[in-house]
Formats: C-alpha cells, structure tokens, sequence
C-alpha cells in the first residue's frame, strides 16, 4: 500500500512545463531521495506531492488521512516578525508542552524552546524545521533540500538524524538532494529527474545508469560530480526505464 | 457624552487603532507595505464613486478597495517582483482618484476632508460604522489568527499543514478593504498606511511573539490617536498627520531603546 501516488504527472509552473509523464509511488518506512540538476523539478514535485501545485495533467493520489511533515527548503522569517521556538512549533496548531518538548528531542535540539527564530544558527533552525514536521507523529517526511546552507559536518550530522527519526518512528522519508554521497547510501530508492524521470532504481543502480552519469559524470559514481555536472544534455534519445 | 465631538474624535481614533494595529503587523511581517499604500489610496476612487452615485461614502470605498485590493494582490501572486508595478499603481490610484472627483459636476468637493480626514467632524453614525468595521476586523484576525499567521510563515507549510494560504489572503484583502473605508475619515486616503505599518513597526523592537507585538501595536496605535488628537486640539495642527507624527516619535522611541537593550 503507497502512501502517495503519482500517475502520468505533468506540472506546470509560471507557464512552463517543468516536469512531465511521473510516475512514482512511495511506501511506508521507505526511504527515497530526489537527485538532478536545477531546474529539473524536483521542487516542483515535492509541491505537487503535498498539495501545494496544482497537476496540470495526471493526478496526485494521497493515502486516506496521509499525515505529512514537511521541511521546507528554505524558511525566510521576516525580521520584523517575532517568534520564539515553542511559539513557531504552535503553528498552525497549538501542542501541548510535552508534545514540544518531545518533537524537539527527537530532532536533536531540546533546549531551544525559548530561542528567537531569527536568533538560531543555520543547523538548529534545520533541526526546528525537522521538529516541526515530526510534530503531529507524521506517515512519511518530505524533505526539500533541508541541508541547503549547511557545511557537510553539519549536513552529514542532519541525515544521521533522519536516519534515526525514521528508525524511531517508522515512517517513509521523501528527500530532494544535492548531496549526493550522503543521501545516496542511505536511500533505499533514488529518482533522478530532468524535466521526466531519467532513471530510478537502488542508489548502484540508479549510479551505473547512462542517464544518472550523463547528468553527474562517471567515475566517482557521481559522488564528486555535483559541481561540475553540465546541464545541458539533451533528451532526444530514448530511455530504458527498466530499473525500478 | 457622545454629544462631546472630542469625545467622539476620541472614540473614532481608538476604533480606528484597533484596527488598524494588528492588521498592519501581517502588512510588516508579508511586506505588503506597498500593497497597503495602493489599496488606501484607491479609497479616493471609492469617494469618486460614492459622490457620482450617491452611495453613503463608507460604501464607495469599501466597494473599490476590495476590488482593487484583489487585483492587487492577484498581480503580485503572478509577478515575481510585483514591487513596481504596485508602486505605480498606489500612485496612479491617487492621481486618478483626485481627477476623478474633481470631474464630478455641480459640485465642489473638499478634497482635504478625504486627503487628510476630518476627525473632528465625525458624528454618531460615523462612530457606529467605525466600530462596526473595527470589530469586523477583530473579529476576522481572531478566528484566523493561527492559519493566517503559519501562511505568512511559509504558503508551503501552511498547505503541506492542510491549510489554504490563499484563503488566508483573501481574509486579509478583505480586512484591509475594511479597514481603508473605516479610516478614511479619521486620517484620510494619504495617512492610512502609516497607521497600518507604524505602530506595528513601533511595537515590534519590545516584543517577542507575535501576539504580544500585536497588542503593542494596538497600545501605540491608541495612545498616538489620543496625543495626537491633544495635540491637534492644543496647538491647532491638522489631527490625522498630528496622529501620524506621534505614532512615528514613538517608533523612534522604541527604536532607540530596543537598540539599547539589545547592547546592554
């Protein structure tokens, strides 16, 4: 039984078609992650999974009562807004001191309930976001790049703690990444995108693929080619999707 | 009491802050600074309107904000960087509002009356709209005070949460269209905004959540709308801009000390 669904998914977004034809599905306690270049709609599809773009064709199909946590690539808090910790994780509904308390620890920050938002560094304003979304005990979490702006100690140290949140409470984790090398070893799934899907399969295989390497390199199994990968290949040639 | 027109500007200033306060931190946190600026002066076309059909002033304005704050803010959901084109549009909203008034016929209108407002001048039913109108808005930001405030964080969150951030930008457009009509004739079309967006800015160096910040504003908001009607009274400066000078000497003052407690 999927927890969420995609059937021949095409979105849109600012008039342009940014992903296409997706097909994906994810079960409980399953960990998949996200790769491709920018732009390639990974974002876009994390949207659409939790409801927030609209599919221009295809259909999104949610499991009856899905509870999703979802951490945000990036959470701009104006400064002129105040907010404290425990006041942040009230929104959008009020939890009991204990629930806090609990959801905090399980990220790793258990005594930042007092902190100003605007006041946290970039590792514990993560792990906030990450308590947040554990907060109403969630079938799967949805993470959009949640490393981003983090160093790769710190961002090593956040996976290591996904990995023990998903171990605690059994849920499916749903990631988009750049670090590749991290997230790779740990996912038991891995989509690569282009504007479709490229490939998928198990972190080896998806690796191995011509498709995987003709957007990261080869030879370092992709591991190092984040930075130089070029985004211009093209998608005339037709693709063997026989991995998943 | 009400017979006192003191007593009534009194009043009419405190509904007015009551309003205004609390709406104006979501204009500050959102950055809608602009959005509100173009949305009170479209109010001068509301009053066009009103006079050319003899609709009750209040009526023209509510009608013509939430209309153009709904154009507004669907332009800026669809422009990436909607900062000047909304800058054009608060202006263009003034400039054709004063055209349009000035070419209604056989009459002369008092423009300074709708520019600045005329607080002194405000009767009983006057008073009763306001405070219909303030209680409006209470009322709305209240019962979406949590969605409103997690869409303000983030719309993705707050859909990813099972909310309707869009939803909860139609429950401030409206509040604001109410908010223009009530005020208009307290501080008028120009000062608007600045009731809006300075005691929010005020409150915001001494507070912590955004509740108390809230509160703090609606406390500035009152106290600027009651020294400012003194003041007006003593010295006999227009009230609204009286109002509005007081409002900014106390975000000056919260500024410095905020500036202050943060160093020591």
């Amino acid at each position: 039984m999927s927890l969420i669904t995609t059937r021949d998914l095409t979105l849109r977004y600012h008039g342009q078609t940014v992903l296409h034809g997706v097909d994906f599905s994810i079960a409980r306690g399953e960990i998949v992650t996200i790769v491709g270049p920018n732009g390639s709609g990974k974002s876009s599809l994390l949207r659409a999974l939790i409801g927030a773009l609209k599919p221009a064709s295809g259909e999104v199909i949610r499991q009856a009562g899905l509870k999703i946590g979802y951490v945000p690539q990036k959470l701009q808090i104006d400064a002129t807004l105040p907010l404290t910790v425990h006041r942040f994780l009230n929104l959008p509904l009020r939890q009991s001191a204990a629930t806090i308390a609990t959801a905090l620890e399980k990220a790793g920050v258990p005594d930042l309930s007092k902190r100003q938002m605007s006041a946290l560094s970039g590792g514990q304003f993560q792990r906030v976001l990450l308590a947040r979304a554990l907060l109403n005990t969630p079938d799967i979490l949805i993470l959009d790049e949640a490393t981003q702006g983090l160093d790769q100690p710190g961002a090593a140290a956040f996976y290591r703690q996904i990995e023990d949140v998903r171990r605690d409470m059994g849920l499916a984790v749903l990631m988009v990444s750049h670090d590749l090398h991290v997230v790779m070893a740990a996912s038991d799934r891995v989509l690569c995108l282009n504007g479709h899907v490229c490939c998928e399969g198990t972190p080896e295989i998806v690796a191995d693929a011509p498709e995987y390497r003709a957007l990261f390199g080869s030879g370092t199994k992709g591991a190092l080619a984040l930075y130089r990968h070029d985004h211009n290949h093209d998608h005339h040639h037709d693709h063997e999707h026989g991995h998943s | 009491m009400l017979d006192d027109f003191i007593f009534r500007a009194a009043l009419a200033g405190l509904g007015v802050a009551l309003a205004a306060a609390p709406l104006g931190c979501f204009v500050v946190w959102r950055r809608m600074a602009y959005f509100g600026d173009a949305t009170s002066h479209a109010a001068l076309l509301g009053v066009a309107l009103a006079l050319a059909t003899d609709l009750p002033i209040v009526a023209g304005v509510l009608i013509v904000a939430l209309v153009m704050a709904l154009i507004f803010s669907g332009l800026s959901e669809r422009h990436v960087s909607a900062d000047a084109l909304l800058g054009v549009l608060a202006h263009a909203a003034l400039a054709l509002g004063l055209v349009a008034v000035s070419l209604l016929p056989g009459r002369s209108v008092d423009l300074s009356a709708y520019l600045f407002g005329e607080i002194l001048a405000v009767t009983r039913s006057d008073l009763a709209v306001i405070w219909i109108g303030a209680a409006c808005v209470g009322a709305l930001l209240i019962w979406r005070w949590q969605p409103l405030l997690t869409a303000t964080l983030s719309p993705d969150l707050s859909t990813a949460s099972g909310g309707h951030p869009r939803r909860e930008n139609l429950v401030l457009t409206l509040a604001l269209a109410i908010t223009v009509a009530v005020a208009i004739k307290v501080v008028g079309a120009l000062l608007i905004a600045a009731m809006l967006i300075i005691p929010a800015a005020a409150a915001r160096p001494l507070t912590r959540t955004p509740e108390t910040m809230a509160l703090a504003a609606i406390a500035v908001g009152a106290a600027s709308a009651l020294s400012g009607l003194a003041v007006s009274f003593a010295f006999d400066t227009p009230t609204g801009p009286s109002i509005v000078a007081i409002a900014a000497g106390l975000f000056a003052l919260t500024t410095s000390v905020g500036a202050a407690l943060k160093r020591g």
